[in-house]
């Protein structure tokens, strides 16, 4: 079991790209060589920003209500386990319904795989491996009433999404809009081309 | 002779870089780890605590060490594949000699002997320093302060210098003149506890990842950060002010500062008169230094250089860091004096949250900064041409005066003397100057005019490729020992794993040459690490560098001992200059006067756009180990040149043209990556990669006059749009890898 104590927060504001989680998540004992987390560059052209996406361990997930195996299990602690393997059919609804772009469908494993915040290491009190390692705490887990006092930002559980309303057990880190965005050297300089 | 013994390609196609994308026996082993050792990551500066899992005589995998205090199991991805370089077929298992047709193994007997023949005659034949040497910084403590040693004693040549010099020599030059010791003023632990935080030329996200991390841990606190770099990079995105300068123009902004701090009186008078000498002499240099001047130098709204000044001068507590971005300029050291002038002018040192720190970029490039393979120094940071520090070494050493050589040429200065002729044989130890030091091409024509050129390296580097004979040495995780981080830590590098085949330590490697030199009375008492670093600790003694209070286990135990750390019953200094005591005689700390200079070359209408180089997150340096790694060279597999959209539109290029970006030195042609945070004016290339994929192909040799560092941040370019026709073939063969990724 996760405690409830503990929580997992991800704050794209930090996020520096380095990928330190994704190259972490394959290292994990679960699904050794595949990560679970996708790093994207928002858009490089304008910003360095880049936003990591991991499994947000829905209350009512829809990959599991959209598996017509049953092979997506949420355990009493609010972990969205990955497929089970003897159930999955590989059919890729998961992959489809996942409001947030999370199960992976891997061609020749035919079966689905996502984050299940490293069952083996959240279950026995140690930190997911990508929140273990991201050097700038973009990815956190501590206990929920710790967040507050390290973060000026608010966690994020609601999401609406069309006409869903989405709970998670993973949050968001919103930050505070006081921050500037200086996005253009350009725009910080003045015109000495 | 040593020209390339064969072609380039076949070269690559024996010895690599070949990509070690999963551990021993591939994921589906799961071997079960047998050993877990804790050590440290073999990469940058800050020498992250990890944990390597060991099976038979190979590491599989990695752990975060979370109790090591400063990374608590934070990584970059390099430290996290790190461990992919130990069982990696490009390993050299052999030693080997050059041969019309490439390179083929030889006895280690032969090779010796051979390499000690050809020292003697070079020596014989052209003096003593005919014969240089070249080492690394990413040795362990022992096997710098050994390097140093073995050059002086063993070859007896007063020419060896190391791959510091490309790194923080301006920062270890800059912090002697104004504090007489040359390390980071704090423990990084003061950080968090800054109001506002100065980063001057350093792309923390990329380069010392887990720095942010107490960046942020400040800025939790309300913290203010003014990031000072051409180019917005990830940390500067959300800086409360982000100074996009022009490249080469870092002192007139920090002079600009110190004149706006002295006007509006945000200078702590006390502080300044009671702990520092030479205030008025660096307020003079900077008296014209006003908003309009300096914005008209660095390109910044004068409004911007006022903000800063406030910020700056206003805050209680602060913390100034710096990197190769203000370091890597023909006056790097000025530029490190006015970073630190501004610091001593606000009083904000040596307490807590009051700190000062050049990010040390290399591995162990403090520890390499202190215990002698510089040409001009002796173990414990001692002066080699100061009388009394020679009689120091020479009585550890059991030497005389004359058998220790005096000051000798720097690295750049070594390759410029091998260009000449002067020098015409040299060993190479874990440095890869074909790619790292500038203007390459000339740096190939130097190695092929020698006469004998001997390598110690685990992979076949793109340097050792002109070797005559290459020793294969042994991998970080192969040997025990201790490094320094980037905060003055002395840490614990354990040995993991054997080395494989005939691969012996660089150590071993030295004493078995030296004994073969006939120098043996010096080495042989060299039987473990630990027996050279107990040497280390006497010739350290009473330097500024003082290690003689640190063991093995005390380092064990303490999690790092901080130097200086004179007795046993010392616990080390994490934070220095408490109580405003510098190191000088006086106890003063001393403001430098930086009155600003142009770059040694600057923009004009044939080259009119600025180039600055740098590093990305996925690679380290000359890229030997990380171009090796399946993960890292995914994520960026070749280099680009990052051009401002504006200026891109002028030259009619879109993303992912082909650009021949061409200084004075050379010509590429790479992939141009469109992004707005740049300057205009200037473009960015990363610097990892050998040949005709080498920033350093377009580099200058200009260096700066007190530190010797290469000038790799500034120089002037031209670009043109070209055709994708004219990318090298090795970029298309890594263009075709990354997309397949
Ligand atoms: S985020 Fe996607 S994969 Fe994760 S629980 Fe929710 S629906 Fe399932
Ligand atoms: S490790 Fe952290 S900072 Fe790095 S990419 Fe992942 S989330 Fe971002
Ligand atoms: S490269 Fe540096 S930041 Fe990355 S893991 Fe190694 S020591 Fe840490």
């Amino acid at each position: 079991m996760v405690s409830e104590e503990f929580g997992f927060f991800i704050d794209p504001q930090r996020c520096i790209g380095c990928r330190s989680c994704v190259a972490a998540c394959a290292e994990c004992g679960t699904h050794r060589g595949v990560s679970m987390i996708h790093l994207d560059e928002l858009d490089r052209l304008a910003s360095t920003q880049t936003g990591p996406t991991v499994c947000m361990h829905c209350e009512d997930p829809i990959c599991a209500m959209s598996c017509p195996a049953d092979a997506i299990k949420r355990t009493e602690d609010g972990v969205v386990h990955a497929s089970q393997k003897p159930r999955c059919v590989a059919c890729q609804n998961c992959e489809l319904s996942c409001p947030f772009g999370v199960p992976i469908v891997l061609p020749g494993l035919e079966q689905m795989l996502k984050c299940d915040l490293c069952y083996d290491r959240s279950s026995v009190g140690l930190k997911p491996m990508c929140a273990t390692v991201c050097p700038s705490q973009a990815l956190l887990f501590v206990p929920k009433h710790e967040v507050a006092a390290l973060r000026g930002s608010k966690p994020l559980r609601e999401f609406r999404i069309g006409a869903l309303t989405i709970r998670t057990r993973n949050a968001i880190m919103v930050p505070d809009p006081e921050i500037p965005l200086n996005l253009d050297a350009s725009i910080l300089i003045e015109g000495d081309l | 002779m040593a020209h390339l013994p064969t072609d380039a390609s076949r070269l690559r196609a024996e010895f690599g870089p070949h990509l070690n994308t999963a551990p021993p026996g591939g994921w589906d082993a799961d071997l079960r780890p047998e050993r877990i050792v804790e050590t440290h990551c073999c990469f940058c500066g800050q020498q992250c605590g990890i944990k390597l899992k060991v099976a038979g005589n190979k590491v599989v995998g990695f752990d975060p060490w979370e109790e090591f205090p400063f990374n608590k199991g934070k990584l970059c991805p390099k430290g996290v594949k790190r461990y992919l370089q130990g069982a990696h077929p490009d390993r050299l298992l052999h030693a080997m000699k050059r041969t019309d047709s490439g390179f083929v193994p030889m006895g280690w007997d032969e090779a010796m002997e051979r390499t000690v023949t050809e020292i003697t005659r070079i020596q014989e034949t052209y003096g003593k320093d005919a014969f240089a040497m070249l080492s690394g910084v990413s040795l362990t403590n022992e096997k710098s302060y050994l390097a140093g040693k073995f050059a002086r004693l063993g070859l007896g040549t007063r020419n060896l210098d190391y791959n510091g010099r490309l790194c923080m020599v301006s920062a270890g030059a800059g912090n002697k003149k104004a504090f007489g010791v040359d390390r980071a003023a704090n423990s990084w632990e003061d950080i968090p506890l800054a109001d506002v935080i100065w980063v001057s030329g350093a792309n923390v996200a990329e380069c010392a990842p887990i720095t942010t991390d107490y960046i942020w841990r400040a800025r939790d606190r309300g913290a203010r950060l003014i990031v000072v770099d051409p180019r917005i990079t990830p940390l500067a995105r959300t800086a409360d002010l982000a100074l996009p300068l022009r490249p080469g123009t870092d002192s007139a902004l920090t002079n600009g500062i110190l004149h706006l701090l002295d006007k509006w009186n945000l200078v702590d008078r006390d502080f300044v008169r009671d702990h520092t000498s030479g205030f008025e002499a660096a307020l003079e240099a900077a008296r014209d230094c006003t908003p309009e001047w300096t914005s008209a130098v660095t390109g910044l709204p004068a409004a911007a250089i006022e903000k800063a000044a406030r910020m700056w001068g206003e805050a209680a507590t602060s913390f100034l860091l710096h990197a190769r971005g203000i370091e890597h300029q023909s006056k790097g050291v000025e530029n490190v004096n006015s970073c630190i002038n501004i610091v001593l002018a606000t009083g904000r040192i040596g307490r807590p949250g009051c700190g000062y720190a050049t990010i040390t970029g290399q591995g162990n490039g403090q520890g390499g900064r202190e215990h002698g393979h510089k040409c001009d120094q002796l173990p414990g940071n001692r002066d080699i041409e100061n009388p009394g520090h020679r009689a120091h070494i020479c009585g550890v050493w059991g030497c005389t005066d004359e058998e220790l050589p005096r000051k000798g040429l720097s690295a750049q200065e070594i390759m410029n003397e091998i260009h000449e002729g002067g020098i015409k044989g040299l060993l190479c130890l874990c440095f890869n100057p074909v790619v790292s030091l500038p203007d390459s091409t000339f740096t190939r024509e130097a190695l092929e005019k020698l006469e004998f050129f001997v390598s110690l390296d685990f992979f076949l580097s793109e340097t050792a490729q002109h070797a005559d004979i290459v020793f294969p040495s042994a991998l970080h995780e192969e040997d025990d020992g201790t490094s320094t981080s980037a905060e003055g830590r002395v840490i614990r590098i354990r040995k993991a794993v054997e080395p494989p085949g005939d691969a012996r330590t660089d150590w071993e490697i030295m004493v078995e040459l030296a004994r073969r030199l006939g120098k043996g009375k010096f080495f042989d008492h060299f039987t473990s690490p630990e027996a050279i670093f107990q040497e280390l600790r006497r010739a350290s003694s009473g330097g500024t560098a003082d290690y003689g209070g640190i063991t093995y286990e005390k380092i064990e135990k303490q999690m790092g001992v901080f130097w200086p750390c004179p007795t046993e019953d010392h616990p080390g200094t994490p934070r220095l200059f408490e109580g405003g005591r510098f190191f000088h005689p006086d106890g003063r700390a001393k403001f430098i006067p930086t009155p600003w200079r142009p770059p040694m070359e600057v923009v004009d209408a044939e080259y009119p756009v600025w180039l600055t180089t740098g590093r990305v997150v996925f690679h380290y340096l000359s890229g030997t180990q990380t171009r090796r790694i399946g993960f890292l060279v995914e994520q960026c597999p070749h280099p680009y040149v990052e051009i401002h959209p504006r200026l891109a539109r002028n030259l009619g290029i879109a993303e992912g043209d082909a650009v021949s970006v061409a200084t004075r030195r050379g010509e590429l042609v790479l992939p141009a990556k469109l992004v707005t945070t740049i300057r205009p004016d200037t473009v960015f290339i990363p610097y990892h990669w050998p040949g005709n994929l080498g920033a350093n192909r377009l580099t200058a040799r200009n260096l700066d006059p007190v530190s010797r560092i290469p000038e790799f941040k500034v120089s002037a370019c031209r670009l043109a749009r070209t055709t994708p026709d004219r990318f090298p073939p090795e970029l298309l063969e890594l263009m075709a890898a990354g997309k397949g990724a």
